[in-house]
């Protein structure tokens, strides 16, 4: 997994509620059996026309929000199915950080589980911060993870990380490493565990 | 203080706390599909790991199967690819698997309780969202993510910060019509698709005491729709019934042990929770959605709200609907009867007793999609499948189908489609689709009358 410490990015604003999993990866695209190519398809259903053509007017298209790795979302982001698809596919299209104020359980471990940091702010801070980056495309957010700090030119806000998980993005560990080495503890464990 | 069930069967089976973190949580049942295994392991190859416990491991071919001529070979490439994948990493891997065409081949939250491999105080995972559909039998089962897919194959154990408890208790006196489904859409209409994000839910009260592991699976299937991971409901003679004698239920004097522990289980009296509801029966009745999320439900013979928020807007636009308006008379071209909510033999006893001697509609389109091998052969052992025949439907093969539209099994763009599934999701049943959720009993009469009809004014079956 990558490392992630502090990121300066723009950010596109996405500004609508419940955005389920289908809606960030159609249930169409999850035959592959490999995590390549995901990227392509982020949000397919609302990024692209029934023709199949780019919708100028959905958010990411837009060229000034171009190049920005931070996506700040509607409440209850990343609900419905638990396909990790969808944080490949987050991460494929090149974000590292997606701001909301309410993120659904399974997405958060699953983008924690991708280098791909889930910052839960106030519901007011989140208006504040989309109303900032649509009256200036260009403004830069600072992520700090070491300090827990989100910040902008006019606002700063503190966020909660789950002590583990924040030593595991910082450092690029991921829980397959550390559960093994919890082998003899679950050999244990499973000495004594009732099985019918 | 007493515990709750959840705490009883999770304190069970933690391994190990990390300091200022999480919990390893040791897993007794880990489900798999062909759709969300094929990376994980990958993961285990590239760094040269096994599986840990091929044996409590069981897999299953249900999302990206056909429901038509299974026997022949998968005309979508991709699709052929990703169960043939499956295939080779269960072979290789020791893994059992039910694929498509075995007799216990089905959607993996219908076959597993089916063979007795959900039981009471387990712990289950598979990586499905709708593994809550477990929690019936006073099991902690819930869906995760891949990378959680390859740390159960490695470990066969999780790290996990323990969730908040939560209570939803309904008592009183159903309505003839309202079944476990209306029970679980009123439910989520009144609380909310976030409500219970960060808890584990445990559903108390009367009304799921007298319901059947059927109706039970219902509604713990739909926890996740409310945010919640996972949803649990006590164990009692009605889930011991269902389980004794199943294929890998314990036999004998072992199942007798069992149920001494299993009755050892439920919430103590002086246990609490976190956060609760309560709800009366009586104000329950037969649901549609509206919308595009499972939250917006309302009675069968009730109005869509006037207004409401940006998400509300949205979503009558890409139902086409507006505000204030009722669902009866809709006309409906699609039906589908099946998913991991609703493809249970009782379903489709419901389902079936409502059809017999009626004709379904010229304009409706219905797929009635049984959940496993084993429904399949139910209905057609108990003369179901003629009844379906006879009013003009005709039954598909087990699989996930029109839930989530990954084979062939889309609804059309623009056409709305009553549906027993989990999820109305934009586009969820096929590009552009619009998916009313409703219970088996309103699907059936959907499909006779080729529109939305108000079932409480129909005789009881």
């Amino acid at each position: 997994m990558e490392k992630f410490t502090k990121l300066i990015s723009t950010a596109v604003p996405l500004p609508i509620e419940n955005i389920d999993t289908d809606q960030i990866i159609p249930a169409r695209f999850l035959k592959a059996t490999d995590k390549k190519g995901f990227g392509d398809n982020v949000f397919r259903d609302w990024r692209f026309k029934k023709d199949g053509t780019l919708d100028a007017d959905f958010p990411i298209n837009k060229p000034q929000y171009a190049g920005a790795k931070i996506l700040v979302a509607g409440d209850n982001f990343g609900c419905g199915s638990s396909r990790e698809h969808a944080a490949w596919a987050i991460v494929g299209y090149g974000f590292k950080v997606v701001i909301s104020s309410f993120f659904a359980d399974i997405f958060k471990g699953n983008a924690l589980n991708n280098g791909l940091l889930p910052i839960q702010v106030t519901p007011e801070y989140l208006k504040e911060l989309l109303a900032g980056i649509e009256a200036n495309p260009e403004l830069p957010i600072t992520i700090d993870l070491e300090n827990q700090v989100v910040e902008t030119a006019f606002a700063k806000a503190e966020f909660e990380i789950d002590p583990y998980k924040k030593v595991c993005m910082i450092n690029g560990y991921d829980d397959i490493d550390f559960l093994l080495s919890k082998k003899a503890e679950i050999e244990a464990f499973e000495k004594e565990r009732m099985v019918f | 203080m007493g515990k709750t069930l959840f705490d009883k069967v999770w304190d069970a089976h933690v391994v190990d706390t990390v300091d200022n973190g999480p919990q390893i949580l040791y897993i007794d049942k880990h489900l798999i599909h062909e759709v969300t295994s094929p990376q994980a392991f990958n993961e285990l190859e590239e760094r040269g790991i096994a599986v840990a416990r091929p044996d409590q491991i069981v897999a299953t071919a249900d999302h990206n199967t056909p429901t038509q001529d299974q026997h022949l070979p998968i005309r979508d490439e991709m699709s052929r690819k990703q169960l043939q994948q499956l295939t080779e990493n269960c072979e290789k891997h020791n893994i059992t698997l039910y694929g498509l065409g075995h007799k216990y081949n089905g959607i993996v939250h219908v076959m597993a309780p089916e063979l007795g491999i959900t039981q009471p105080g387990m712990t289950m995972v598979c990586g499905d969202s709708h593994t809550s559909t477990h929690g019936a039998f006073g099991t902690i089962a819930f869906g995760i993510g891949t990378s959680q897919v390859g740390q159960v194959f490695a470990s066969q154990s999780l790290l996990l910060n323990k969730p908040k408890s939560l209570r939803v208790s309904v008592n009183g006196t159903l309505a003839p019509h309202v079944s476990p489904k209306d029970v679980i859409l009123y439910i989520i209409s009144k609380i909310g698709t976030n409500a219970g994000t960060g808890y584990f839910c445990e559903y108390a009260g009367n009304v799921f005491e007298e319901m059947s592991m059927e109706g039970r699976m219902t509604v713990c299937n739909m926890s996740i729709e409310m945010g919640a991971r996972g949803g649990m409901i006590a164990p009692d003679q009605t889930t011991f019934d269902y389980v004794e004698g199943r294929k890998f239920a314990p036999q004998g004097d072992a199942f007798a042990k069992a149920v001494s522990y299993w009755k050892t289980l439920p919430t103590d009296q002086d246990a609490t929770f976190d956060k609760e509801y309560h709800f009366d029966a009586e104000d329950i009745a037969p649901m549609l959605t509206y919308g595009t999320n499972p939250g917006m439900g309302i009675k069968i013979n009730g109005a869509i709200p006037e207004k409401g928020d940006m998400t509300f807007e949205k979503a009558l636009e890409y139902m086409n609907f507006k505000g204030g308006a009722q669902l009866l008379d809709t006309p409906i071209n699609y039906v589908f009867l099946g998913s991991c909510t609703n493809s249970r033999i009782e379903d489709f006893r419901i389902a079936a007793s409502y059809v017999r001697g009626k004709h379904k509609a010229a304009n409706v389109n219905a797929w009635l999609v049984p959940g496993s091998q084993q429904v399949a052969k139910q209905l057609e052992e108990e003369g179901l499948k003629e009844v379906f025949e006879e009013a003009g439907f005709a039954l598909r093969q087990p699989g996930c189908s029109a839930c989530l539209a990954m084979n062939d099994d889309k609804i059309p763009a623009g056409e709305y489609c009553v549906s027993t599934s989990n999820r109305n999701f934009e586009g969820r049943q096929g590009q552009g689709a619009r998916t009313i959720l409703a219970s088996p009993l309103v699907a059936a009469a959907t499909a006779i009358a080729g529109k939305i009809v108000d079932v409480t004014k129909e005789a009881v079956a």
